[in-house]
């Protein structure tokens, strides 16, 4: 039982491949196996959201996902947003805005924005707002936040 | 949190998915979305043997319409239901449950199936499958089977599922007069209380006209979630209107033991709220015909 | 001046709404936090904790944790005995032992017992669900106030009730620290009052207890090398220099010996100071000659990272039926939990000097009690006593005006100190340094449309809908000092050093982890040199390079630590000065910085670099004067700062469910001068939402057996986004004369503000019901209950 297992999964653009307990978390994937620390865990029961990563361009909370099931899927992290220098109008809207203090929860707050600006590309601020559901920030009481999404949304 | 050690199978087909599962003497347990066994995995509250993973399983996933049913498949993932075209024209009460679960990565993962299958006692869906009187079609060692929704959630975490046995699909006629009402536990956004109702109004006559058929189910306020009957005889035969919602919302209550009480609601108020919501879910419901 | 517009204060860079040049590399995941510290040979701390709130250890079975995969020590409280210190406390207060992991007695669910070290952290979790622990339960002490009247269940031999501290303060008592002996206190003056008042306002409060809940968790890594000896320590704390001295000493080392390294941090709040665990992970990492890792997880954080609030109050105010207050008087409960850690005792005692709130309250009487309970231990969170005290006075004003049907702002606006009594020194004790009160009430009443809201709110309340309106006016207690005033030390240090290439490099004692320190520093740096910002980068968070420090606590940072660097920044001033006086054959005086030149105005002028590379290799040194350009200085603040401000909140009420919705949450805050209007606004925001979290949802509960009943994110709901309306917020700046920058500080603002607000809100909806008062927080069962109530 629980035999290590071989996973492929194709990150930020690259395929990745790993030997695996079954049980390894996807989060833990990422951070462990392949060094991308910017996904970040802030729970245990799937609310805080700060593990978010796009799994087949939807959001998705990395700790609530084995590697395994993610075997053949492509995976965006925040280290894939940016191309090269130029940052992703998100995390331009970020840095503009104020829309992070301690930073923690950022990349999977952008992570969430990112999937709903793409399944809404022009949100409301309530639309906004109940887009990050999925999310807790304890820093910014969120208006900064939601400020730069909607900035983001502007000029995407 | 780290979930105990487990060995993992994925199935190609139905058949493959129940030879996985049957051939182990330990305990094994189908994972679709993993959004219901995960958490609790985690938590090492659930510490399965084994896994056998059914979302590449063709054909298992879909939403279709097919002599004058519809049907929905156990991997459909919430998200799928809550954006259905179909969905949206002849069983809207379905996207409106799924878009008040959880959050919006919740929703990217976590399937119907396992909704159903895991009988979360809070859970949404649930509570809308037995409203609409689906039926729930199921695989096993001993073939096929079908199940009435009402009889499949049976108690606290308990559902007609033998060892080894697989939901596939639920089936249920259009009903476009249909509405879930829900009020979120702030933390979890589980139903502290939500109840759906679904109607058959004389045609023509709108939110003002006479009720011919109701189902109405209820899920947060006991060990699972179970019809409303005394609502529903309430309704039908009735004009809708406010005095008589109200009137029927009032009986809420009525038959429903091992009421719920813990820090986010007593018994005592999720009694009332089950009547709050039966009503607010029922005028939504009425206004739809 | 107008609430909404930012006034700067003139400097060039200071009050300018600059991006921070933190965010760069935190936007594209490339921050580093504890958990992103990876080292060579790095093995994984777990622990095992009770799951009982009291009892005695009868048995700790490890023989099977010991045999699994991976696992390289399994230890018991009992193993470590002699092996480690008891977890640090520096209030002036007794308190009583408080092992890392207990080796006998269990006082609170999540306490450790055990551990296992692993190869890594899936082995060490398994190892620790092996572990069983047999524990002969006592009765659990869950209830503060029912230990006063006497408590069978001792926690504590040497606290009889299981009192930790008993302490009278303000009118009749001759310590401004407060006494301990209840016949030293003179009570002539606090019963006239009470007897001459033409109305009495009576009512028992309670300030639930709430998890602080930085989304970030705590964790440590630990590397103790044997052969200097030397421990580099990685930790989650606001106070590395504390951390460094508690670390080395535990380890017997001297503090040149060892280096605390906070890295960035996922917010704090208060909450990550200096904890068990890293003395657990310094003392393995010496014991197996490797580096040790432990990161907390959500669980863990709920029962185990420092608790907050918990505070019973009963207020009686006295005052004239015009709304004159003439006297507070408050009996407080504090229910501390099992242990001390840092700071726990401390914090309720701050609770009374801010009574006064921004009142000419002549005569203020407080007993506080502070009582051991079978739960984790409090200590600071953001406001730190303070939410309690504004909590309490705002309630009370808000009672006061309904009593007297009074405008809630009228009242507030008759007790107000005026400016022309500032400095002013409260019954309370305390000296608040400057504020123009009225002007901000007017100025927020202003924002809101204080009589168009009244007016809706009267249109809806004649629709039957619960619509409320609520104020509360605060005052903050920022940089907190001189060391007479703080236990650990009232300064903060630092040191500026302009490079051989003119760019300059700064470092402070304050610890960052969120605050924006990176830019706001730089820009007091850069006004002072008259250089861009970009020409400077301020180091922080490692003992290594900041030489000392106290650390990023009680919004102390900006005005301690920002004076210190202005006062490292002058003394570097004066040697450039005289330096380029030399270089340009010019008086000193004649000296002049201004757009990255140092120089005489029409005349010669020098580059930074020229000025820097003369002073490094001086070929004729000015007399008295040391070659280079880096200095340093300690500043300690000659008293602390009271920034102000007042917030309107309007809820609905749904009739049905009793859910509070807010609507409208208005605003206007005076935390004297802004550095970055971007990074204040963030900081009240922020501090808006963690005080709305406890009025509406946030408190934490254990059952009668000790048991946390609200353990994870599931069950304790702390702010979303979709939870909060846009807030509406302005300022107005009124200096403080008691720091060079003018500045008052600003972190906790916000969360001491908006819980009164908010609850003042919701009480307003429901009193067309009767109903006078509810504490929060306020679930919306309780709410719908007093609607019931009200209703039949």
């Amino acid at each position: 039982m629980s035999e290590r297992v071989p996973v492929e999964v194709r990150v930020n653009g690259e395929p990745c491949s790993a030997v695996v307990e079954p049980r390894l978390l996807l989060v833990h994937f990422l951070r462990e196996e392949l060094g991308l620390t910017g996904t970040h865990v802030g729970c245990d029961t799937s609310q805080c959201g700060a593990c978010t990563v796009l799994i087949d361009g939807r959001s998705a909370k990395s700790c609530t996902v084995f590697a395994v099931q993610a075997a053949g899927s492509a995976v965006t992290t925040i280290e894939g947003l940016a191309e090269g220098e130029a940052l992703h109008p998100l995390q331009e809207g970020f840095w503009e805005e104020h829309g992070l203090q301690c930073g923690y929860c950022t990349p999977g707050m952008i992570m969430a924005a990112a999937s709903l600006l793409k399944e809404n590309p022009d949100p409301s601020e309530a639309e906004i707002r109940s887009g990050l559901d999925g999310n807790l920030c304890r820093c910014t009481g969120y208006q900064h936040i939601v400020n730069a999404i909607a900035r983001a949304a502007q000029q995407g | 949190m780290i979930p105990a050690a487990f060995d993992y199978r994925r199935a190609k087909t139905i058949d493959e998915a129940l030879a996985l599962i049957g051939e182990t003497a330990e305990e094994a347990r189908f994972l679709a979305g993993g959004h219901s066994l995960i958490p609790l995995m985690k938590l090492r509250f659930s510490q399965p043997d084994r896994l056998v993973d059914i979302m590449h399983v063709p054909g298992l996933a879909g939403i279709w319409e097919r002599n004058g049913q519809v049907g929905i498949g156990a991997t459909t993932r919430y998200v799928e239901l809550e954006r259905s075209r179909i969905l949206q024209d002849v069983l809207p009460v379905v996207a409106e449950a799924a878009g008040e679960i959880g959050d919006p990565q919740v929703r990217h993962r976590g399937t119907i199936g396992g909704s159903l299958a895991h009988a979360d006692p809070a859970a949404d869906l649930p509570a809308v499958m037995v409203a609409l009187d689906a039926f729930l079609d199921i695989v096993g060692p001993q073939g096929r089977r079908r199940v009435q929704a009402e009889d499949f959630f049976q108690g606290f975490f308990t559902v007609d599922l033998a060892e080894g046995e697989l939901i596939t699909e639920m089936r249920m006629l259009p009903r476009r007069a249909a509405a879930y009402a829900k009020l979120h536990q702030k933390a979890s956004h589980f139903a502290l209380v939500g109840v759906a109702a679904a109607l058959e109004i004389e045609a023509g006559n709108g939110a003002g006209g006479v009720c011919r058929g109701a189902r109405v189910a209820v899920t947060g306020l006991s060990t699972h979630a179970q019809r409303l009957r005394g609502v529903e005889a309430s309704l039908i035969g009735e004009r809708l209107a406010e005095e008589s919602i109200r009137a029927a919302a009032e009986r809420a209550p009525e038959g429903i033991e091992e009421i719920n009480d813990d820090l986010h609601g007593s018994a005592e108020y999720r009694r009332e709220m089950a009547k709050v919501f039966a009503a607010r879910a029922i005028r939504r419901a009425a206004a739809r015909a | 001046m107008a609430a909404n517009a930012t006034p700067s204060p003139g400097g060039k860079h200071v009050g300018q709404r600059l991006k921070r040049r933190e965010d760069p590399a935190l936007i594209r995941g490339q921050g580093t936090f504890i958990d992103d510290v990876r080292l060579p040979g790095m093995l994984h701390l777990a622990f095992k904790r009770s799951d009982v709130a009291h009892g005695r250890i009868v048995r700790v079975d490890t023989s099977a944790a010991r045999a699994m995969p991976g696992v390289r020590l399994v230890a018991t409280g009992a193993d470590l005995q002699g092996v480690l210190p008891n977890v640090p406390v520096i209030t002036p207060f007794p308190y009583p032992d408080h092992p890392a992991v207990t080796p006998d007695k269990v006082r609170y669910v999540g306490e450790p017992v055990a551990l296992v070290v692993a190869e890594d952290r899936y082995q060490a979790q398994d190892a620790v669900e092996a572990i069983e622990v047999t524990i002969e339960e006592l009765p659990a002490v869950v209830d503060a106030e029912a230990a006063l009247r006497g408590e069978p269940t001792l926690l504590h031999e040497d606290f009889v009730n299981n009192v930790a501290l008993r302490i009278i303060s303000g009118t009749g008592v001759a310590e401004a620290a407060g006494t301990q002996d209840p016949e030293a206190v003179d009570d002539r003056e606090l019963e006239a009052a009470f007897e001459t008042a033409e109305v009495v306002i009576s009512q028992r409060m309670v300030n639930p207890r709430i998890a602080p809940s930085a989304i970030e968790t705590r964790g440590v890594v630990a590397q103790y090398e044997a052969t200097r000896p030397y421990l580099t320590i990685w930790s989650t704390t606001q106070r590395p220099h504390a951390h460094r001295r508690f670390l080395a000493a535990a380890l017997g080392l001297g503090e040149h010996q060892a280096r605390t390294i906070a890295p960035e941090m996922g917010g704090g709040f208060g909450a990550k100071k200096i904890y068990g665990e890293d003395f657990v992970a310094a003392a393995l990492s010496k014991q197996l000659g490797a580096p040790i890792k432990w990161i907390e997880d959500r669980s863990e954080a709920f029962l185990t990272t420092t608790h907050a609030r918990d505070v019973i109050g009963q207020i009686e105010l006295a005052a004239k039926r015009d709304g004159t207050v003439t006297a507070l008087k408050a009996r407080l409960v504090a229910d501390i939990g099992a242990y001390e850690m840092l700071l726990t005792a401390f914090i309720p005692t701050l609770t009374h000097g801010l009574l006064s709130g921004g009142y000419a309250i002549p005569v203020i009487r407080s007993e506080l009690i502070e009582v051991f309970t079978n739960k984790m231990p409090t200590d600071a969170y953001r406001g730190a006593g303070m939410p309690e005290a504004i909590f309490f006075v705002e309630r009370s004003m808000e009672l006061l005006a309904r009593e007297l049907r009074m405008d809630p702002a009228e009242v507030r606006r008759k007790n107000f100190i005026r400016p022309e009594q500032f400095p002013y020194k409260t019954a309370a004790g305390n000296e608040y340094d400057s504020g123009e009160y009225e002007r901000l009430l007017d100025a927020t009443l202003e924002l809101a449309g204080w009589e168009e809201m009244r007016a809706e709110q009267a249109a809806a309340r004649a629709e039957g809908r619960l619509v409320g309106l609520g104020m509360s006016f605060y005052i903050e207690l920022c940089a907190i000092g001189p060391s007479t005033m703080f236990p650990d030390g009232g300064w903060e240090h630092g040191s500026v050093t302009v490079e051989r290439d003119g760019r300059i490099t700064a470092t402070t004692g304050a610890s960052a982890h969120g605050q924006g320190h990176e830019t706001s520093f730089a820009q007091v740096l850069a006004d002072q040199f008259g250089i861009e910002p970009g020409a400077i980068t301020l180091l922080h968070g490692d003992t290594a390079v900041a030489k000392q420090g106290v650390g990023t606590v009680a919004s102390r940072s900006l005005v301690v630590g920002g004076t210190a660097l202005l006062m490292a920044g002058s003394k570097v001033k004066a040697k450039m000065t005289r330096f380029a006086a030399q270089l340009l054959e010019a008086r000193e005086e004649e000296i002049e910085f201004a757009n990255g030149e140092v120089g005489v105005a029409g005349g010669g002028k020098l580059s930074f670099e020229e000025v820097a590379s003369y002073a490094y290799a001086p070929q004729q040194l000015p007399a008295g004067t040391e070659p280079g350009l880096s200095e340093e200085a300690f500043w300690e603040p000659p008293g602390m700062t009271f920034p102000y401000g007042c917030y309107i909140a309007q809820v609905e009420v749904d009739r049905e469910t009793g859910e509070a919705e807010l609507q409208r949450f208005v605003g206007v805050d005076d935390c004297g001068t802004i550095v970055n209007p971007l990074i204040v606004e963030g900081q009240i925001q922020g501090g808006i939402a963690q005080g709305i979290g406890p009025a509406l949802t946030e408190e934490l509960r254990y059952d009668e057996h000790g048991q946390l009943l609200t353990g994870s994110f599931m069950d304790y709901a702390i702010p979303r986004a979709s939870d909060l309306p846009r807030f509406e917020l302005g300022v107005t700046v009124t200096p403080s004369p008691l720091n060079p920058l003018g500045a008052k500080g600003t972190g906790e603002a916000g969360t001491i503000g908006a819980t009164p607000a908010v609850v003042n809100a919701v009480v307003d909806a429901l009193s067309e019901l009767g109903v006078r008062h509810v504490d929060p927080a306020l679930h919306p069962e309780k709410v719908w209950r007093l609607i019931r109530g009200g209703e039949r």
